[in-house]
């Protein structure tokens, strides 16, 4: 079935087509309608799930995770502070193996207080041992949400989705939701080998020392090594029943490109109209959009730029002191692998928009010069 | 006299609590009432050392580590993901210290209260950040020394008063307990056990390497604390019908409680006079309320 609908609301439908559980939440722009309509579905019974109505952020992550021990799927959405705030718990979830999938909606840190699109709420919270997806469209955000849980509760590890403010958030699109019946059987219900369970009384998370606690790291990342191929099987099983199809990087005419753009989010689509224009001038460039930062796609994003001439990334995000952070991902990717300059560009801090023109200036300033740069900023008033 | 305290033990005995600690006398209590159909959540709290590290457990029901200020929390998320499997028997029970209680997880906690979610909280209280060694918290009274109020700058301000604020959140059960008198202890947890929504217990439990004391007089103080009205015992229904569960006919001098109590020795006699008046003052207003 087809229906329009705002980005926010395909994640609630995301969340009640997965039949979450447990859903604790906490209101913050612009993720709030995402949890107004499910706290709606949810009372009008419609989903079989008891809603918590916290007085936190940090307090949702806590609920999840408690949802979550018991064996329950368990499900809620933020946005940069209140991310923020959840960050302790993050890692609690990571650490505890439990397979909640959250949604952020990517909105930039305060101070100056900030509601628009920017992505360093969510890679601020890039080590805490959650997968992280970036959608580029509404219906991304739906069907992200089903693959999100696939993967999670086969990996044991939690799903952080993220997209952009208002650019996706609270613009409209038509959406497919799949018919139920296809996602009860991609998405069964969660039945963990472990959870807490009167008939074999376990203690989790207990006083754990070097022993132990080494190996418990070791095993997150083989978990997570483990999920890049997982989470391209849960795509292409998706494919099976949606005819949408969804990997951990997508490029977009890179085949026989002398350049290509790196891109994530609402960009990465704009990025494609201008990757068309561009390609209309004669100008061979590509568009590799990173879906899946965290498990990071090493070997499909070097499959994908190997022989290529020029990279160039844009960022809605800094690490300041050093570059924005998918350009550092990505250089690392390529270091003692491939010999390939990057031209590092920020864009889009705190929602300005990035139209197709500054893409395009970005592309042909790198097609202009060959000296790779960690760092420059496209259109800054200073 | 009939025994009301539950004679089977579900908490085993290779604990790592110090001597004559009063916090794992509050959970081998609790889990006598509460039985094998409970869950616990406990944040960091002595409890977090005293239940034993992985891949040991000594409480023989789920539980649950959990960060500082989310005890509540996750109890109400345990109880969320059970009521959804129908599992509804269950009893989530949050077990706290009064670091986590009286300071870092007051939001959690009163979030919870106001939502009337259907989970036990109980509070050991021996007055001060012990599993970290020491620190004074909001729970710690006035006068007493810590490693952050040391002599010098003792403690000053009175003991935040925890039940009183359950009870603004007008929840279905508050109740103060002291592990000196197990069976009114018992029958508390009893009542909580068997009412729906909040439950808020409040049991002191004297700790012997924080207070100082021979660690003999753990019963003894935790008497002693009622006898001389520093900790009164007694229950709240729904926030307004108080009910005093231990009567006390004379109380005894403050300095009876204090004297056995390292923590308390450097008190001059015009600053224990003090700290009986505001005992005595506090007990006035407290008994106006009982029923």
């Amino acid at each position: 079935m087809k229906k329009t609908m705002m980005g926010n609301y395909a994640a609630s439908w995301g969340a009640q087509l997965a039949r979450v559980q447990v859903i604790a939440a906490y209101p913050i722009t612009p993720q709030t309608l995402i949890v107004e309509k499910l706290s709606d579905i949810v009372a009008d019974g419609e989903l079989d799930a008891k809603f918590i109505k916290v007085e936190s952020e940090h307090s949702a992550m806590a609920a999840c995770i408690g949802a979550s021990a018991t064996g329950a799927r368990a499900y809620t959405a933020t946005s940069a502070q209140g991310l923020a705030l959840m960050h302790e718990m993050l890692h609690w979830a990571g650490l505890a193996r439990l397979p909640i999938v959250m949604t952020n909606v990517n909105r930039a840190m305060a101070p100056g207080w900030s509601i628009w699109a920017d992505q360093n709420d969510s890679l601020s919270q890039r080590d805490t041992g959650w997968m992280q997806i970036y959608a580029s469209s509404a219906q991304e955000i739906l069907d992200s949400t089903l693959i999100g849980y696939k993967v999670s509760e086969k990996v044991l590890l939690p799903t952080l989705i993220s997209f952009d403010a208002f650019f996706l958030s609270h613009t409209m699109e038509v959406v497919d939701m799949p018919e139920i019946e296809l996602i009860d059987k991609y998405l069964p219900p969660y039945k963990p080998d472990y959870k807490m369970d009167v008939n074999d009384p376990r203690s989790f998370g207990a006083l754990t020392d070097e022993q132990y606690y080494y190996e418990f790291r070791y095993k997150m990342q083989k978990a997570m090594d483990e999920a890049v191929d997982i989470i391209k099987e849960a795509g292409k099983e998706y494919e099976k029943i949606t005819g949408r199809a969804y990997g951990l990087v997508h490029p977009y005419r890179c085949e026989d490109a002398d350049m290509i753009l790196v891109t994530s989010g609402t960009i990465a689509d704009t990025t494609n109209v201008a990757v068309d224009e561009l390609r209309a001038e004669g100008k061979k460039v590509g568009n590799l959009r990173i879906r899946v930062i965290r498990p990071y796609p090493k070997k499909e994003i070097l499959e994908v730029v190997k022989g290529v001439k020029k990279l160039a990334v844009i960022d809605r995000n800094i690490s300041p002191g050093y570059s924005g952070i998918f350009s550092q991902e990505l250089k690392s990717a390529l270091y003692n692998e491939v010999d390939i300059p990057v031209r590092s560009y920020i864009a889009g801090l705190g929602g300005r928009d990035v139209k197709i023109e500054d893409i395009k200036d970005m592309a042909n300033d790198a097609l202009k010069n060959d000296a790779p740069n960690d760092l420059i900023w496209k259109g800054v008033k200073i | 006299m009939r025994l009301t305290i539950p004679e089977h033990e579900i908490m085993t005995p290779g604990h790592l609590a110090c001597q004559g600690c009063g916090g794992s006398l509050a959970m081998r209590y609790a889990l006598k009432v509460f039985g094998k159909d409970t869950m616990l959540s406990i944040p960091a709290c002595c409890w977090a050392v005293i239940d034993g590290p992985f891949p040991y457990t000594a409480v023989n029901v789920p539980l649950f580590h959990t960060a500082f200020e989310t005890a509540a929390i996750m109890a109400s998320g345990i109880k969320a993901g059970l009521m959804v499997q129908g599992k509804d028997t269950t009893n989530v029970v949050a077990f706290a210290g009064d670091g986590g209680t009286f300071d870092i997880g007051i939001q959690a906690i009163s979030g919870a209260a106001e939502r009337n979610d259907d989970v036990t909280y109980i509070v050991y209280d021996n007055e001060a950040y012990m599993n970290t060694g020491i620190q004074r918290s909001s729970a710690t009274p006035h006068g007493a020394w810590t490693t952050t109020t040391p002599v010098k700058h003792y403690k000053k301000g009175p003991k935040k008063n925890m039940a009183e604020i359950m009870a603004a959140h007008r929840i279905p059960y508050t109740a103060t307990a002291s592990v000196g008198y197990p069976e009114d202890f018992c029958k508390k947890l009893e009542k909580a056990k068997n009412t729906k929504g909040f439950k808020f217990i409040h049991v002191l439990a004297p700790c012997p390497t924080g207070w100082k004391y021979d660690p003999r007089y753990t019963i003894k103080l935790a008497k002693l604390a009622v006898q001389t009205n520093y900790f009164p015992l007694y229950e709240i229904i729904d926030g307004i019908h108080y009910k005093q569960t231990i009567k006390v006919k004379e109380r005894k001098p403050l300095k009876e409680y204090l004297k056995y109590q390292g923590r308390f020795k450097h008190l001059l006699e015009d600053e224990v006079q003090f700290l009986q008046d505001f005992i005595d003052e506090n007990y006035g207003l407290l008994s106006m309320k009982f029923e």
